[in-house]
């Protein structure tokens, strides 16, 4: 089967192309280094199925970080390349486009964002490019899928050529003279978003805008949150749901093995969803009416952020105080990935341009950044105890964040790398791109959580029957009472949480614990290791050495902050 | 007047004509528009030692205070 390689300078819009061609559902956002991973699928190309593949975006073929490594590696296998360029700015991206055109690779160019040139005032002759390259030159728009069916058709006249070399310092001539013979720029007035752009990079206003946007996100997350659990998820499970389970609970009886599993303990003879701990019961309501809603909320929050393109911007401004932690501004990207899960959070870490600064961020991610699945348990949990709590607990966190963060940074040798980024022009966000997003993230977290939320539930109830957490209990309960102040049964907890911490910080519920043991449990699940799902992404991104050593880190943390917190609550 | 973009105000231009370290970083720098002959333009810099960012070409591109001292470039002033 053909290979057709889609490659390109970060953030021009491959995965917009990529989706067009197969209809396969990847994200794409604006800011560069949203694929760090390559994507594959299948297209119907003039009649015959050829493999297309996503590939992370590169500015040149020698590769500066690993996303851009696995990028350099994948281009030899191509059978075609579409070299996909930000038309709005042409003489940056044709760096690349010469680089592979020199090495003879089969190339035909995407003259991509072609929507945009008309709103910048910039005029593109299409023809002249095409006999300055020699190679077929296509204008497209990845997100209304303009042009794209003009670029299928003329992949056929795609060929490859000899590789020749030239210098470094004739590439930029040669672009130089491509540039001026084939553009043109007429003076536009700046638009409302250019100065808005402009505005939030700058230090004073940037960083009220930085915080207006924080505050307006959290609340936009809390509001579509606690709405959908309690006018709908919460209605649906009391009055639809429940009386389905006490029917079966009747059928099954009380006291029965599958009573027990599918449906749980009863609390007061009644069925509770958040403590009973059956499969049917908790194992559906965790996911779908605790967790899901904040998911939701939180991903359409992002998206928006991302699609507008205003990540990279908060990286400028964060990159003062990440530096003290030992990371450059764009480390941020990873953090906030994290805190809708911590998987993503873990791929991003190839943004990152050496080990020091891997180690630093995968270590705090893991640490301080809790997940939406976490902290909507938390705020399930602990909200109903009062704000103050749920403070205590995120203030916590924080803290662990920039005081570990800081250490590490004195500790650690080597230097930070340096912050050299790109930062896109703001965009209207399209809202069918944005719906799309939203619900291949949301489906994607269903699809991942729910079996291993069962799992997990499955798992607890058996151990709980097999007398096995009775067990660990006995054994830990001396080291959980004495450093952190916890009763011996939240050792089932502590294990689970290695599975999913959803799951864990609900079964702090059934434990009937004071509200200071609850913050000491919730801070704990949080720090002392990463789920399952996480862990193998960051052995796999840092080695298990580092990981290791991460891993310490992160128990040794545990048990410090937990015990300080026992001390002084 | 040769200087580092460190030392340019906000909204003035320069001519880049000398970029000093190791050759992965320059290539980096390359890559994103930052080369010897481009013009360069202040947008903001960032207080205690931030962050530099600035437009060259047609994009806007954010580098670290130690990177942007390594940029020289000639202003008239």
């Amino acid at each position: 089967m053909k290979k057709v390689l889609l490659v390109g300078n970060p953030n021009v819009g491959k995965s917009a192309i990529f989706s067009r061609l197969t209809g396969v559902r990847v994200v794409v956002s604006n800011y560069p280094g949203t694929t760090v991973e390559f994507t594959k699928g299948k297209s119907k190309i003039l009649s015959e199925v050829v493999e297309v593949m996503d590939v992370p975006g590169m500015y040149s073929l020698e590769p500066t970080c690993k996303a851009e490594e696995v990028a350099a590696t994948m281009l030899k296998d191509g059978d075609v390349i579409i070299n996909v360029i930000d038309a709005t700015n042409l003489e940056r991206n044709l760096c690349l486009t010469l680089e592979l055109i020199e090495k003879g690779y089969p190339v035909i160019v995407a003259l991509n964002i072609w929507d945009e040139t008309k709103h910048k005032g910039i005029f593109i002759d299409i023809k002249k490019l095409e006999m300055f390259l020699g190679v077929p030159v296509v204008s497209t728009c990845g997100l209304t899928g303009e042009g794209v069916r003009n670029l299928i058709l003329r992949l056929k006249e795609v060929k490859g050529s000899e590789e020749k070399t030239t210098t470094s310092l004739k590439k930029w001539q040669k672009i130089g003279q491509i540039i001026s013979e084939s553009q043109q720029l007429t003076h536009k007035h700046h638009s409302f978003l250019e100065v808005l752009e402009d505005l939030s990079i700058k230090p004073f206003s940037g960083l009220l805008i930085s915080v207006f946007v924080t505050i307006c996100s959290f609340f936009i997350i809390r509001f579509i949150g606690e709405g959908l659990i309690n006018y709908v998820l919460n209605p649906f499970f009391d009055k639809i749901w429940l009386p389905f389970i006490s029917v079966l609970g009747n059928f099954l009886g009380e006291g029965s093995f599958l009573h027990y599993i599918l449906i749980g303990n009863l609390i007061n003879g009644q069925v509770d969803f958040g403590l009973s701990f059956g499969l049917l019961t908790t194992g559906l309501y965790v996911p779908v009416a605790m967790v899901l809603p904040y998911i939701l909320s939180f991903y359409l929050v992002l998206g928006l952020l991302e699609d507008f393109g205003y990540l990279p911007r908060l990286a400028v401004l964060a990159d003062n105080i990440m530096h003290r932690l030992g990371l450059h501004g764009y480390a941020i990207v990873t953090m906030i990935l994290g805190f809708g899960c911590n998987v993503p959070g873990a791929l991003a870490m190839r943004l990152l341009e050496n080990r020091r600064d891997k180690f630093i961020a995968a270590t705090l991610l893991s640490i301080a950044i809790p997940c939406m699945a976490q902290i909507a348990m938390i705020v399930g949990l602990l909200g109903p105890r009062g704000g103050g709590a749920l403070l205590i607990v995120f203030m916590t966190l924080f803290t662990i964040w920039i005081v570990l963060g800081f250490i590490m940074n004195k500790v650690l040798k080597g230097e930070t790398s340096p912050l050299i980024l790109e930062i896109p022009p703001y965009r209207h966000p399209h809202i069918k791109a944005v719906v799309k997003k939203l619900w291949m993230r949301t489906g994607g977290f269903l699809v991942s959580a729910i079996p291993y939320v069962l799992l997990g539930i499955l798992v607890v109830n058996i151990l709980y029957a097999l007398r096995i957490i009775e067990l660990f209990s006995s054994i830990f309960a001396p080291f959980l009472k004495h450093i952190w102040g916890l009763p011996a049964g939240s050792i089932s907890a502590l294990l689970i949480g290695f599975l999913r911490k959803d799951v864990a910080v609900g079964m702090l519920g059934p434990l009937a614990l004071t509200t200071k043991q609850l913050i000491i449990g919730c801070v704990i699940l949080a720090i002392y290791f990463p789920c399952a799902a996480t862990f193998v992404v960051l052995v796999k991104e840092l080695g298990l050495k580092d990981m290791l050593k991460s891993a310490l880190i992160m128990v040794f943390t545990a048990i410090i902050v937990g015990g300080f917190l026992n001390l002084i609550l | 007047m040769l200087i580092d973009i460190t030392h340019l105000k906000p909204g003035e231009e320069g001519v880049i004509k000398e970029i000093t370290g190791g050759t992965g970083l320059i290539s980096r720098m390359q890559n994103m528009g930052i080369r010897t002959g481009e013009t360069v333009k202040k947008i903001s810099s960032h207080f205690w030692c931030g962050p530099q960012t600035v437009e060259v070409g047609r994009c806007k591109v954010a580098v670290g205070h130690g990177v942007a001292k390594k940029i020289i470039i000639e202003v008239e002033r």
